[in-house]
């Protein structure tokens, strides 16, 4: 008869319910701004962003110029 | 039976309490808060590097925080790890189970991991004395397959499985720390906050959640997809957490408003997302779907700048170098491919 562990486990569930529901919620204009302050700080720093040009591309061999 | 159904109704009760807090603090959207900016332009990228030399489906790779070497596992029953810049093969490791659907880098660059269909999480040592690399824990009590792993040091890994548990191992006595249970479905994937402090779950009941480490404690719940979520990545600033899901959209929700803030889909892509990853600064997401590509979305403006067509499979894993150069695409045409 599982009907005990049943109950068990919907106390868990309750229980978890409860402490998920207590949590301080900031507001989303907040939230939202704080986000798009973190990408434009740190976009100049994002190479896939800004692109990365062959001579600092480490995946991008520089063509060698040599004179003969 | 009286005492069950009281249950029910307070759970029910609190879900709604929870809906009712989340629409509390909804004063805005991130559209709303991102309207003044402008769309990023189109991003193109190329490969620049094709690493050659699975022989079967790629399900997996991550990049060692060096972002010069990787890793992938393949159904071909390897591990290899590459130099992505040489695209030189420093070892190719072969596995007892080559059902494999994970694999993970230690922070340290000491250690890989895999796992899969054995139901166990293989740790490899890649610095032992003799230089041979040979398997030096094998973690074994999940009842189901190993769907994700990840290092938070040479001592400790979590990993996500199929029989719905997230468990964090100590790698030295080969033990279970702490067992994350309450998802009720099967764990997909799993990633870890940049301060080591929580990590997020995504699993085959739609749901996402946020666990913390320590407390041994799930923190957040959030819904809202509409299918398995098969792909889960932390925002860059650790605030926030995307996930990539087979209703084929990909929706980030901020942790400290408790909610989605944003969904990013298309009425073009009808197939699932298997796999994402931010850039650094969090402006663009890059996202693999089954129908072979990758798609590159404006985060904050949710609008796709970008494609990477190059597999001629689906892609199955992606990644994004810690120092932001590169992203690295894995297929099951089992070939990786080095972007920028």
């Amino acid at each position: 008869m599982s009907g005990s562990s049943n109950l068990v486990a919907m106390k868990k569930v309750v229980q978890q319910l409860r402490f998920e529901a207590s949590i301080n919620r900031v507001k989303v204009s907040q939230a939202a701004a704080d986000l798009q302050q973190f990408c434009m700080q740190n976009a100049l720093q994002d190479p896939l962003l800004t692109g990365v040009s062959s001579s600092t591309n480490p995946f991008r061999p520089q063509k060698v110029c040599s004179f003969l | 039976m009286g005492e069950m159904e009281q249950l029910r109704k307070e759970a029910d009760s609190l879900k709604d309490q929870i809906t009712a807090a989340r629409k509390a603090v909804q004063d805005s959207t991130l559209q709303e808060a991102a309207a003044s900016i402008t769309v990023v332009g189109r991003v193109q990228l190329k490969t620049r590097k094709t690493l050659r030399g699975h022989l079967a489906k790629i399900y997996a790779m991550h990049w060692s925080t060096d972002s010069k070497l990787c890793v992938s596992a393949s159904q071909d029953g390897k591990l290899i790890v590459w130099d992505s810049i040489t695209t030189n093969k420093v070892n190719a490791i072969p596995l007892k189970s080559s059902w494999v659907m994970t694999c993970a880098y230690a922070p340290s660059g000491n250690l890989v991991a895999c796992g899969g269909l054995d139901n166990m999480c293989s740790i490899y040592n890649l610095k032992g004395k003799d230089g041979n690399v040979k398997v030096m824990r094998e973690l074994a009590a999940h009842t189901g397959y190993l769907s994700c792993c990840r290092f938070l040091s040479d001592s400790e890994i979590i990993t996500s499985s199929g029989d719905c548990t997230c468990v964090l191992w100590d790698i030295e006595t080969g033990t279970q720390k702490t067992v994350f249970a309450g998802h009720q479905g099967d764990c997909m994937s799993l990633a870890v906050s940049p301060d080591f402090k929580f990590f997020i779950s995504g699993a085959c009941d739609f749901t996402a959640k946020l666990w913390d480490i320590r407390e041994a404690s799930c923190r957040q719940t959030f819904g809202g997809h509409e299918s398995d979520i098969n792909a889960i990545g932390f925002f860059p600033n650790g605030n926030a957490v995307i996930t990539g899901s087979d209703d084929a959209t990909c929706k980030l929700y901020d942790l400290r408003a408790d909610q989605e803030l944003i969904t990013y889909q298309d009425s073009g892509i009808m197939c699932g997302v298997t796999s994402l990853a931010p850039s650094v600064s969090g402006r663009l997401l890059l996202a693999g779907y089954d129908d072979f590509n990758v798609n590159i979305w404006d985060a904050l403006k949710a609008e796709r700048v970008g494609v990477l067509a190059g597999h001629d499979n689906r892609v199955s894993c992606i990644g994004v170098s810690s120092d932001g150069m590169a992203c690295c695409t894995g297929s099951w045409d089992s070939f990786l491919k080095i972007w920028n």
